[in-house]
């Protein structure tokens, strides 16, 4: 049976799972309770037992990103709640369906941070959530779990919810909090990091909606109990959202660990009408492509690693045998074409050739020479063309523009050549 | 133009709310689009001058962020063509809307009624292909509903758009469960936000 953490009460509570009053029904705010009674320290230790990684897409371990905050005051919280990575769709649900078990898992992580003010970074194309989110921070206002001498206990917090406006670069931790300060959302130069100088120059931990729900499990249960499920690197449950063509699309909360098979084919019912499967991308858009001789590979942040991938932001999309493997990754290039915050060359100049190489070998229009062209232009964005990748740039978006071109002409060359010049292949 | 008296308080309210009124910008630019329908000169002077920057500030800012419109319809109809709707063929979705309004992709009908884009992934990926009208979610569109879903919006001109009533006309397959209605509905081409004062319909 796959254990649940983040999904319980929502299975249980359909229709009104997101109220206070449910939520109080079902456990909520004892943990706060229980922390409130610890020294911060001790939450912040149990967060690093926990071994829980960063489920925005990074997957840093967050008890160690804590570790870094610097102690000057003041010092902010801010949830990243900025999901925009194409394939991904998780936080929406979280804040939709269960925004209480965020904003507990907030007060918790910032009573063990020692920050005051939290902010909820909410993407702009996300009014539901944002409502959800915003009216469960009243609720707990009301309820005296989030202001003034929270609980008696001395600690004060105030939490609010900041509406972004349609760029996904802002999921990028140091653009978010430009954007946050009233700048445009560009990605700052590293370091110094958000820990030593985030918002307003001051020590700040940006954290990811999945990551912080998951934290008042974790004060309740202990570290220890976290740390026991799932394997050794790959801990705790994850929400994975599963797209494309798939007979049953929809977020999957799994135990780390199972096979590439069990979650497409015994979780989302295999490829949607039956059809063969061709690829899957493991970890949203910037993730480079798996295919079907990794069926039995294991749901892991390492086997990924060693496949060449990642985990990225949890959102796989799976691609079926019609699939045009040159239009899937013009969508995907385009996209980081047109999400390119512009500062930096590579990136802004070099993702908008992708798109237009891809554009006319879609169109018939290729060239033989397409294919090392497309390779030139992706090395300049990303040196080497490794996995991780190196850098040319302020942050990953350039280098994951390169992703879906370095999986067509790893996994599907001939396809890609027979294209150059010759007929447009069939199927979308 | 002057901001209404409710407005200001509002935009007062805000600004109050942050360490720095400058993180103010984004906020003020949403009451102001909602004040007029739209982005304009006017707007921004009125947002800098309410946070002491300058105009040429306020619109560096608006022009990074593609949801501050200074051309758009009373509405908004943002198609998306990300990965998971492409592979479900948005495009044939995109195609109706566009056929159906007669307004192209990224343009505003000549009459103010309606504006198209077609835009990059708002997270509805399990419910491919999915639209947003003024921010509120579709999923689970055929371009055949898609049609649909634009002569509502041109012959019945809802002053109010709500996205579980939408979902319910036109919509199929969902992300995920959604739960309970959400009574809160969108005035105008931004999102329907209680802070913002845009929000309709009883939330």
């Amino acid at each position: 049976m796959t254990e649940q953490i983040l999904t319980t009460r929502m299975d249980a509570h359909p229709s009104d799972s997101h109220t206070l009053s449910v939520y109080e029904q079902t456990g909520g705010y004892q943990a706060l309770r229980k922390a409130l009674g610890m020294k911060p320290e001790e939450i912040a230790e149990e967060v690093k037992v926990s071994n829980i990684a960063g489920r925005g897409g990074a997957g840093f371990p967050t008890g160690v990103k804590w570790g870094f905050l610097a102690p000057a005051q003041p010092r902010y919280l801010v949830i990243n709640a900025d999901e925009s990575e194409p394939g991904t769709f998780k936080d929406r649900q979280l804040l939709e369906r269960d925004p209480h078990q965020l904003v507990e898992g907030i007060v918790i992580s910032a009573y063990a941070l020692a920050a005051n003010r939290a902010f909820v970074y909410v993407r702009g194309e996300y009014p539901r959530p944002a409502r959800r989110v915003h009216a469960a921070i009243e609720e707990a206002r009301q309820a005296g779990y989030i202001g003034e001498d929270i609980l008696g206990s001395g600690f004060s917090l105030d939490v609010s919810v900041h509406l972004g406006a349609g760029a996904y670069i802002c999921g990028e931790e140091t653009a978010l909090l430009n954007s946050l300060e009233g700048l445009r959302g560009e990605p700052r130069i590293k370091p110094p990091f958000p820990a030593v100088e985030g918002l307003y120059g001051k020590p700040t931990i940006v954290n990811n909606v999945e990551t912080i729900s998951n934290i008042p499990w974790i004060v309740t249960n202990g570290g220890a109990a976290y740390d026991a499920i799932g394997p050794e690197g790959s801990k705790g449950t994850r929400l994975f959202s599963v797209s494309g063509h798939i007979e049953r699309p929809g977020n999957y909360e799994i135990v780390m660990g199972m096979t590439w098979r069990n979650l497409i084919y015994d979780l989302g019912g295999g490829v949607r009408g039956g059809k063969d499967l061709k690829a899957w991308i493991p970890g949203g858009a910037s993730a480079p492509w798996l295919t079907p001789e990794h069926l039995d590979e294991p749901i892991t942040i390492q086997a990924c690693a060693r496949l060449g991938t990642m985990l990225g932001s949890g959102g796989i999309v799976v691609m079926d045998e019609t699939t045009n493997v040159v239009a899937a990754a013009l969508s995907l290039v385009r996209f980081f074409a047109h999400e390119s915050c512009g500062q930096c060359t590579p990136c802004r100049e070099g993702a908008t050739w992708l798109e237009r190489i891809l554009e006319r070998i879609l169109h018939g229009e290729g060239r033989p020479s397409d294919l090392d062209l497309l390779l030139d232009v992706s090395d300049n964005i990303s040196p080497g063309l490794k996995w991780p990748p190196a850098m040319t740039t302020i942050c990953p978006l350039g280098p994951s523009a390169v992703s879906p071109i370095t999986s067509i002409l790893t996994h599907f060359r001939e396809e890609v050549a027979a294209m150059v010049g010759g007929e447009v292949a069939a199927g979308v | 133009m002057t901001w209404s008296s409710a407005t200001s308080e509002r935009a007062d309210a805000i600004v109050a709310r942050y360490p720095k009124p400058r993180s103010a910008v984004m906020p003020l630019l949403y009451l102001a689009m909602h004040e007029e329908g739209r982005l304009t000169d006017e707007g921004m002077q009125e947002v800098a001058a309410r946070i002491g920057i300058t105009s040429a500030q306020v619109l560096a800012v608006a022009s990074f962020y593609t949801m501050f419109k200074r051309e758009v319809g009373r509405h908004v109809v943002s198609v998306c063509r990300s990965i998971a709707c492409h592979l479900l063929d948005s495009q044939a979705v995109i195609d109706a809307v566009a056929d159906e309004s007669g307004v192209p992709p990224g343009e505003t009908a000549a009459d103010g009624s309606l504006t198209v884009e077609a835009v990059e992934c708002i997270g509805a990926c399990g419910g491919a292909p999915a639209i947003q009208v003024d921010y509120e979610m579709v999923e689970g569109l055929t371009p055949d509903k898609a049609r649909e879903l634009v002569r509502w919006l041109l012959d019945e001109q809802p002053d109010l758009v709500r996205s579980d009533e939408m979902q319910e006309r036109f919509g199929g397959q969902r992300s995920f469960d959604w739960g309970p209605d959400d009574p809160a509905a969108a005035l105008g081409p931004y999102p329907a936000f209680a802070p913002f004062g845009t929000v309709g319909g009883g939330s």
